[in-house]
């Protein structure tokens, strides 16, 4: 019997034929300090200023961020300003989407800090300046899953991820809510932050409950995390999400749900096991509420619903109407509480949620969607992002994904907003092709897209009043008269990609 | 359903909501300062604004004020089925809106278009309602309105509505007598639908033909309460057919699964049949 000296002759050769080193004793360090102490001396946690330098950022790189903190977002504001602050230069900011609080980025824009962006969506004073020609380079606007697959194939390369976290541990376990008695802005999912979290070169977390390590189970992995920083604040939680369900009262998003549900349920999709996704828009809430009454009174039930999850869905997954949740965004704080909570109600990367490359992607499951429109146009093409006056005034969200992959896809709009109508011969800017929506739903009718006589049969049948969709658009011109023609002038200040990869339209600017 | 004749948003899309008659309001609603401009606005909405088969309304300032005649004539003018005239206390008001409306209907061509609905909010106004629902052909008719007539009695509105009790009998028996129309008052409390519910179950025991309404979100309860069951219907649709396979026959006798069927049975029939199509239960089409 050998023992190791014996074999040390032996053991350095195997090393070197394997290219290794031997191992040496005197070498290992052992901690014997209370684990408590450990984060202290191993921690990722820095200063702001401190992350940015380490992870190495130049002018002229790709730095992210992430939309879940919605309205209340303060993650943006306070990064680029201290990037402002340190110099920085023609830096392209790459957020899953950007909102009315993101105001501030105009200067920064002016400044030359921000010289590019890609964003889902953009509203207020930030979108305004932009639509009338602020920016040199055109804002690349993707949907959520084409935003996903961008990410992944390289197409937008991420250099620095800056992402918000609602508790995060000292090695950078964290996720968009929180264990601890400190929590204080809770987003739920952070589905829109885990690609960037995955392929960025460097990732810096900045949170305002830094808890205890492990910070388990959690969204985004120490694995994939460089730096932590410790901020006051990430959001003003009363804009992040809203406490309880909302019930609309307004009598005419009533009528759109009641008829949107009508057009679900007599379908032919409405059967045990089927999969939907509804809007957060008052409407697509109510008819939530009218085919769960429908789903007691046939004993249906559904295998998961998907999306941006809310506490109406939350209430019918309680209730055993729904199998599994699958949340990629949660809209209100009951949502955010049911995943931290329900093993049933599962986070999924933008990814996993919507990208065209992943047969695998959960839009590819779903029945039925219901979606919203600024407008819609004879040839059922959907505008999201640009309002009838030219200005950008919406995000892409996940539009063009399920109403592509959905089986059923389904336009809940008014045919009138105040004097705007909603169906019109062109829209403004495509983003959703017609070729992938199914029905309109207004509260002068329904219209269903030729391509699809048999469902157009089946909602006849159930009594339903079908109108062709020019008559939608004459019975709003007969109202609301002829809309004088955009001031577009003749800079592109957007460009609108399709979920594959390729350009499918572009924006102009306006001219007041 | 009442909408505000001063509110252009809630007058374009009234009738998407499918109530059986809409009235659009240029008196209380509307103040003093907008009374031309409503006046106008509501002219303009019922020459324009397509309503389908919906029933359209005006309620008209009261005659002795400055803007009731100018009100006739222009809603006359824009086509009007009907004329709600408020406050009404005498059988001689009606016939003084009449001859309004005879002058405006003469000088286009069309005398006896417009009907006219009278809104009894008043004491004296009870008292004299079947002269009031007698006064004119053009009666199609009659209404209570609570509020003024609660304050005219003396008497707090309540839940139960004790205190409507003979105003609204009233009401009923003298539209029947008349062979007109009987319409409840309106319920306010939007955010009270259960007893909204109750009320309108009391005021359909009590015979009305429906109710006023003020919000979108009232018509499906009264819908509910006045839609007669599938039992029922289904027993007026076999009377209904008996009448026709009598009239086929040429035959005066009228039976029905074996029985006679009298007069008042084919009546209740029709009703049925009627309340059936006005609570979205049946369409003509599937009638005949």
């Amino acid at each position: 019997m050998s023992n190791i000296k014996d074999r040390a002759q032996l053991i350095s050769e195997v090393a070197k034929r394997m290219n290794k080193n031997v191992y040496d004793d005197a070498r290992t360090i052992k901690t014997i300090s209370h684990k408590s102490e450990l984060p202290k001396e191993v921690s990722k946690v820095v200063t702001l200023e401190e992350a940015i330098r380490g992870t190495g950022l130049k002018d002229g790189m790709t730095i992210s961020f992430h939309h879940h903190f919605r309205g209340g977002d303060k993650v943006v504001n306070m990064v680029v300003a201290k990037l402002a602050e340190m110099g920085f230069k023609n830096l392209h900011l790459a957020a899953s989407s950007l909102q009315d609080v993101h105001a501030p980025l105009i200067e920064h824009i002016k400044n030359g800090v921000i010289t590019e962006i890609s964003t889902s969506g953009m509203r207020g004073e930030l979108a305004t300046e932009v639509s009338h020609g602020l920016m040199d380079k055109p804002v690349v606007f993707r949907s959520h899953g084409g935003r996903g697959s961008a990410i992944a194939t390289g197409d937008l390369h991420i250099d620095v991820a800056f992402l918000g976290a609602s508790s995060c541990d000292p090695a950078g376990n964290s996720c968009g809510y929180s264990r601890s008695e400190n929590a204080k802005s809770i987003c739920g999912s952070l589905g829109y932050a885990l690609p960037d979290a995955q392929y960025a070169d460097k990732v810096v977390i900045l949170t305002d409950d830094l808890v205890a390590y492990p910070n388990t189970p959690n969204s985004i992995s120490e694995r994939n995390v460089d730096y932590v920083v410790v901020v006051d604040s990430v959001g003003d939680s009363s804009k992040i999400a809203s406490g309880a369900i909302r019930d609309t009262k307004n009598p005419r998003d009533i009528l759109l749900a009641k008829q949107a549900a009508k057009v679900i349920i007599n379908s032919g999709y409405f059967k045990d096991g089927f999969s939907i996704q509804t809007g957060s828009g008052g409407a697509s809430l109510a008819a939530v509420k009218y085919i769960r009454e429908s789903m007691i009174q046939q004993g249906i039930k559904a295998s998961f619903a998907l999306g941006g999850i809310t506490a109406h869905m939350v209430k019918l997954h309680e209730e055993g109407l729904i199998e599994r949740l699958i949340d990629v965004q949660s809209f209100d704080k009951v949502a955010a509480e049911s995943i931290k909570t329900d093993p049933m109600h599962k986070e999924v990367t933008a990814n996993e949620y919507a990208s065209a490359d992943e047969p695998g992607s959960a839009t590819h499951f779903l029945d039925i969607v219901i979606l919203s429109a600024l407008e819609v146009d004879t040839n059922f093409n959907v505008n999201v992002l640009v309002g009838s006056d030219g200005i950008i005034r919406g995000a892409i969200g996940g539009h063009p994904d399920t109403a592509a992959d959905s089986a059923l896809s389904i336009i809940v709009c008014p045919l009138l907003r105040g004097r705007i109508p909603c169906v019109v011969d062109n829209v403004t800017t495509l983003i959703t092709p017609g070729s992938t929506v199914d029905v309109v739903v207004t509260e002068y009718g329904i219209a269903v897209n030729p391509r699809r006589p048999e469902l157009a049969e089946r909602l006849k049948a159930a009594g339903l009043n079908i109108v062709d969709i020019h008559a939608l658009k004459d019975r709003a011109k007969s109202i609301i008269g002829e809309a004088a023609e955009l001031p577009f002038g003749d800079k592109v200040v957007g460009v609108v990609m399709n979920r594959d990869g390729s350009v499918m339209d572009v924006i102009k600017n306006i001219v007041d | 359903m009442f909408v505000p004749g001063n509110n252009p948003a809630m007058m374009q899309d009234a009738f998407i909501y499918g109530p059986d008659s809409i009235m659009l309001d240029l008196e209380d609603s509307v103040t003093m300062a907008e009374k031309d401009a409503a006046r106008l606005l509501v002219y303009n909405a019922l020459k324009t604004i397509d309503y389908g088969n919906t029933e359209m309304v005006v309620r008209v300032n009261p005659l002795n004020t400055p803007y009731g005649k100018k009100d006739v004539e222009a809603v006359v003018k824009a086509g009007v089925h009907v004329i709600r005239m408020p406050k009404t206390e005498t059988a001689d008001e009606i016939r003084e809106l009449e001859a309004e409306i005879e002058k405006v209907e003469t000088e286009l061509g069309c005398v006896g278009r417009t009907q006219i609905m009278a809104a009894i909010e008043s004491t004296l106004g009870v008292i004299n309602a079947y002269a009031i629902a007698t006064a004119s052909k053009r009666m199609m008719g009659i209404a209570l309105g609570a509020e003024d007539y609660c304050a005219n009695l003396k008497a707090q509105r309540t839940p139960d509505g004790m205190e409507l009790l003979m105003a609204r009998q009233t009401i009923v028996v003298a539209a029947r007598a008349a062979g007109i129309d009987a319409l409840d008052t309106v319920y306010s409390n939007l955010n009270d639908m259960e007893t909204f519910r109750k009320e309108v179950e009391l005021i359909k025991t009590l015979g009305f033909d429906g109710k006023s309404i003020i919000n979108p979100r009232q018509i499906e309860v009264v819908n509910e309460v006045f839609a007669p069951t599938e039992k029922a219907i289904e027993k007026a649709m076999g009377i209904i057919a008996a009448i026709k396979e009598a009239e086929k026959r040429g035959s005066g006798v009228i039976s029905y699964k074996g029985k006679m069927v009298d007069r008042p049975v084919v009546l209740r029939a029709q009703r049925t049949i009627e309340l059936a199509i006005a609570s979205g239960i049946l369409t003509k089409e599937e009638l005949s």
